[in-house]
């Protein structure tokens, strides 16, 4: 699908840098694609950050 | 774990990160819009700024830390925690009194009071929306305490007290008097299936499991025996091998779980301990004392979200999740803009991540036209060959602003090395990773004829292929670098013994120069990616993971083991929400089997494999008249399903009126339920028992579909479901209180005295004892229907061939069942559907949309370079022990009985070193860090004299 008007852009914008938004943007990155990540807080990595450890291997978040 | 990926992200050439902003306006349409940015001012240069902390330490401006959830302080010139990316400080201007110490302070002149609001333009093809989730806030809740009384806190709240960079540095204490709590009640569902007192009825689909993560933590944090009760309605742990973790809690850990919602928590004014009013099972109220209360809160749509939909003009359902549909669970109701994670619906860490994979697939294949088109590429300049060369050496030892030079004597550090063998050149920077360094570090290089580099500053996990890629701009191999960390390890520990740790920055100089002095160039294989895929299994998953890379423009060889396409879905008729299942198959067939890139191989078994990522060669042997094919491709992806489990349980084949859920749906499908009085469904057949130990996560709604079903078509009938625990996460919560409101009977039974059923003339018995009656009831039912659980598709004979790894359960092993849910061990190779684990047609859908997106990121290459940090074999004085074979976790080193030599293929070595480690010749050498080179380090430490 190409864009009606104008031409196809190569970028994507990934609005919220948590674990989603990163894993979204380095996938496109790696596929060829220019990203866009764009976050409110001052810095990535969202709620995954703030987590201790994770189920079920109890390996730590950070 | 997030570490590497917020590294990964932050150096990525084609990641832009736009931190502190907002989406004002979208316009244009899909392939092409504008984006208008709103940019917030973050009053430190993140450019200039080093991340060194000298203007927090100097801050005299007490702030709540957010990061910390409030239960500790920050300064008003902060970073949210160390690892952060951009590792750049901000000046929050709400605490801020602008007494300018900050800019007094920052050598990195990166401090900008001025900073002010702008707004920026991006133009881009797709956007994505992953925009996350926020906790329930349960102050309203008055009746649980929370706000009033210290010692209840949120699920978020606990998580920060347990970490190791939290507010109590990770001992488990609790807020009112930093006492350890010796007993502590978790609280499920604050925020989630309640629609009376808080409006979200669903379910948020991880608090279960995080609740048992975070007694079982605590109770290994604990000085003492710590009690830890769960308080649930239901235990929802419904993921991959997730029953296994709750038993583990239930059975090893001794967490106690017990089925009640509570009433109230009231605090003694006099301990600080709450009491904990509820009903048992039984309906006795009792009151129980805990030393502390984590309230385990949903997830729920935060409201700048629901502005940014609106903006957008994306579609919201009741709840706010973004409004898709089962069968394209990525789309939004806007054409080119997608969605993954929490703002799509309730669910984990590793469903956000297949969903955005799934999201960047279905961003990617509108754009594929222009791919390349805007992506960044950095030619580097040919290497030069210094093999020959006598090392010279240049040492840069680093400041740091003044975390390593406020501690280190830096200047007599680098005067010292000087001094050591084969250095021709020292320097030391304020901040050596700083652009303008690098420049001058090129300059150095080539004006000094220097063919090693030593770095003495911070960690290699962080600044090493920085320093790396500056070699390389200059013609200098990567692997000729070394570094030196005297600061995380040396000036941040030592920072009260100034003299001590600038001799141990020494000492780490020289033995970081003498190491360098061993280097070696080393060569990156390249090997090059046939760009064709093998798709295995031509169900919902491997149909959706063939369309995703066609679409990108790969051509796709998808081969299914029976005479159609269409797998386990055949024998479906409707989603829960009511997507007809038999349309869409319809249509998926007739899109897969008409792409131009996708070619339909029937009747196909594997019979030969070979090859590594990028190369791989597959022969199959298909249809009537066994023909033979070989297939040479790039990826894999294996989706290759799994079936109804065939119950043995309450005469199942032994009398027609006992049926499975995926039989019933035949019967209401062509019968419908007008003659059906009384059915009895039972939950767990074939799932949570010792044959089978994990809950097949899809039965709970497959009942509650089928029981509204029923219910709608014929109110009269009576319809029971005996449960142990209903597991309808997520949005399904809605359907599960529907049923109740129509009148479908819900009963829980124990696993230890399961129901039982007698077949008479008439009717079928069924025996079942009610916990909250205290009764054993006598169930008329002209129907016993079994949920019967799922069980994978028998891929022993393709196993045998291909080498993929399995649980005991004969479902796939992925990579790592966090971070990287549809990647395989073996590199290229790529799982998803039900080979994966059972799971609902909505998430087969998603994942095999993200494992294609996974395999895009290798095919959309022309060819890979490898690390050059692999393992060698010297065959002539190996004695083909095998130790290496028997120890290598990636099954890489071989036994070639033609040539009777080990052989250690570098396309797939991993580098971890282990063979290196346990050849008892020290025949293998592990590149760059073969034995003299680790050893000279050593030896140079000693010659320091210790």
């Amino acid at each position: 699908m190409g864009s009606v008007h104008g031409k196809t852009s190569g970028s994507v914008m990934v609005v919220g840098a948590g674990i989603a938004g990163m894993q979204a943007s380095l996938d496109l990155a790696n596929s060829d694609y220019y990203v866009h990540l764009v976050d409110k807080l001052p810095t990535v990595g969202g709620m995954m950050a703030r987590l201790d450890k994770t189920f079920p291997t109890n390996d730590c978040a950070m | 774990m997030i570490s590497p990926k917020l590294v990964e992200v932050g150096r990525h050439l084609n990641v832009n990160i736009i931190t502190n902003s907002e989406i004002k306006t979208v316009d244009g349409e899909p392939g092409n819009f504008t984006v208008t940015l709103v940019n917030h001012p973050r009053y430190i240069d993140p450019v200039k700024c080093t991340g060194c902390g000298e203007c927090a330490r100097h801050c005299p401006v007490t702030a709540v830390n957010r990061y910390n959830k409030g239960l500790d302080d920050r300064r008003a010139a902060f970073i949210e925690y160390p690892q952060a990316v951009p590792l750049a400080f901000g000046i929050d201007t709400d605490t801020c009194i602008g007494c300018g110490l900050c800019e007094n302070m920052c050598v990195a002149k990166a401090i900008q009071y001025d900073d002010t609001e702008r707004e920026s333009t991006i133009t881009v093809g797709s956007i994505i929306l992953a925009s996350g989730s926020q906790g329930y806030d349960p102050s309203k809740l008055d009746f649980l305490g929370y706000g009033k009384s210290p010692n209840v806190v949120t699920s978020e709240e606990f998580e920060r007290i347990l970490s190791a960079s939290g507010p109590y540095r990770g001992h488990l204490c609790r807020p009112l008097d930093r006492e350890e709590p010796k007993k502590i009640a978790w609280l499920q569902c604050v925020g989630s299936r309640d629609t009376n007192k808080c409006g979200n009825g669903y379910c948020s689909s991880v608090c279960c499991m995080y609740a048992v993560k975070e007694a079982m933590i605590a109770k290994e944090h604990a000085h003492c025996d710590l009690d830890c009760a769960i308080f649930n309605m239901d235990i929802r742990t419904f993921g991959k091998d997730y029953e296994k973790y709750y038993l583990r809690a239930k059975d090893k850990d001794g967490v106690r779980f017990i089925k009640s919602r509570v009433h109230t928590v009231t605090e003694i004014p006099e301990t600080g301990d709450l009491t904990v009013r509820f009903v048992n099972e039984a309906g006795e109220i009792l009151e129980e004392t805990f030393s502390m209360v984590v309230l385990s809160v949903g997830l729920q749509v935060p409201e700048t979200s629901k502005l940014l939909a609106q903006q957008l003009g994306i579609e919201l359902d009741q709840y706010s999740f973004v409004q898709t549909n089962p069968f394209t669970p990525v789309s939004t109701s806007r054409e080119g803009v997608y969605t993954c994670g929490v703002f799509q619906g309730p669910k984990d860490i590793p469903g956000s991540i297949t969903e955005a994979s799934a999201a960047a697939c279905a961003a990617g294949s509108d754009l594929s036209a222009a791919r390349g088109t805007d992506t960044k590429v950095i030619v580097m300049p040919d290497q030069q060959d210094v093999a020959a060369e006598t090392p010279r050496i240049g040492v840069f030892v680093c400041n740091c602003g003044i975390n390593i030079g406020g501690v280190v004597n830096v200047p007599e550090v680098a005067d010292y090395a000087a001094t050591l063998p084969y250095v021709a050149y020292t320097d030391q920077n304020l901040f050596t990773c700083s652009q303008d360094t690098q420049d001058k570090i090129k300059e150095k290089i080539i004006e000094h004829k220097l063919n090693r580099v030593v770095v003495a500053s911070c960690s290699p996990k962080t600044h090493e292929q920085m320093f790396m890629e500056t070699l390389e701009a200059c013609g200098l191999n990567r692997y000729l670098f070394e570094m030196a960390n005297i600061r995380n390890q040396n000036s941040w520990i030592h920072s009260k013994t100034p003299a001590i740790a600038t001799q141990k920055a020494k000492d780490l100089v020289r033995m970081a120069v003498a190491r360098s002095a061993t280097l070696k160039q080393l060569k990156e294989k390249v090997i090059s990616v046939n760009k064709q895929a093998l798709v295995i299994g031509g169900g919902v998953a491997g149909m959706n993971a063939a369309l995703g890379l066609g679409k990108q423009g790969f051509h796709v060889a998808l081969i299914e083991k029976n005479n159609t396409l269409g797998g386990f879905s055949r024998m479906l008729h409707h989603t829960i929400e009511g997507g007809d299942i038999q349309v869409y198959l319809n249509d998926l067939i007739l899109e897969v089997t008409g792409h131009e890139n996708i070619e339909v191989i029937t009747a196909a078994n594997v019979t030969d494999f070979s090859g590594y990522k990028g190369n791989f060669t597959t022969t199959v042997v298909f249809g009537p008249e066994n023909e033979k094919r070989t297939i040479k491709h790039g990826i894999i992806i294996v989706a290759t399903g799994a079936r109804e489990y065939t119950p043995t349980e309450y005469c199942f084949n032994q009398d027609p009126r006992v049926m499975t859920q995926v039989q019933l749906g035949d019967v209401l499908e062509e019968k419908g339920a007008a003659e059906l009085a009384s059915v009895v469904m039972i939950q767990c057949v074939g799932s949570r028992n010792a044959e089978n130990v994990n809950c097949s996560r899809i039965c709970c709604q497959n009942a509650v579909k089928n029981a509204l079903i029923i219910k709608k078509q014929n109110p009269e009938t009576n319809v029971y479901v005996l449960y142990r625990d209903i597991r309808t996460y997520g949005l399904m919560e809605d359907f599960y209180k529907e049923a109740r409101n129509l009148g479908v009977i819900f009963i829980r039974f124990d696993s230890d005295n399961p129901p039982q059923v007698v077949p008479g003339a008439d009717g079928m018995q069924v025996f079942v004892k009610d916990h909250i009656l205290q009764r054993n009831l006598e169930i008329e039912a002209d129907l016993v229907v079994l949920s019967a659980g799922m069980v994978a598709e028998d891929t022993t004979d393709l196993c045998g061939i291909m080498k993929f790894n399995r649980n005991p359960e004969g479902y796939f092993i992925e990579a790592h069942v966090k971070l990287r849910p549809v990647d395989m061990p073996g590199d290229g190779i790529f799982l998803c559907g039900t080979a994966h684990g059972p799971k609902l047609i909505t998430e087969t859908i998603s994942q095999a949309q993200a494992a294609a997106s996974r395999a895009t990121t290798f095919l959309s290459k022309s060819e890979i370079k490898l690390s050059a940090i692999t393992a060698q074999v010297d065959t002539e004085h190996c004695v083909k022990c095998l130790t290496c074979v028997r120890s290598c976790p990636f099954s890489v080193p071989v036994f070639n009985t033609e040539k009777q030599v080990i052989e250690i293929d570098e396309a797939i070595c991993h580098g971890c070193g282990i063979c290196a480690g346990v050849c008892p010749r020290e025949t293998i050498q592990l590149n760059y860090y073969e034995n003299d080179q680790i050893l000279c380090k050593i030896e140079a430490l000693l010659a320091g004299g210790m």
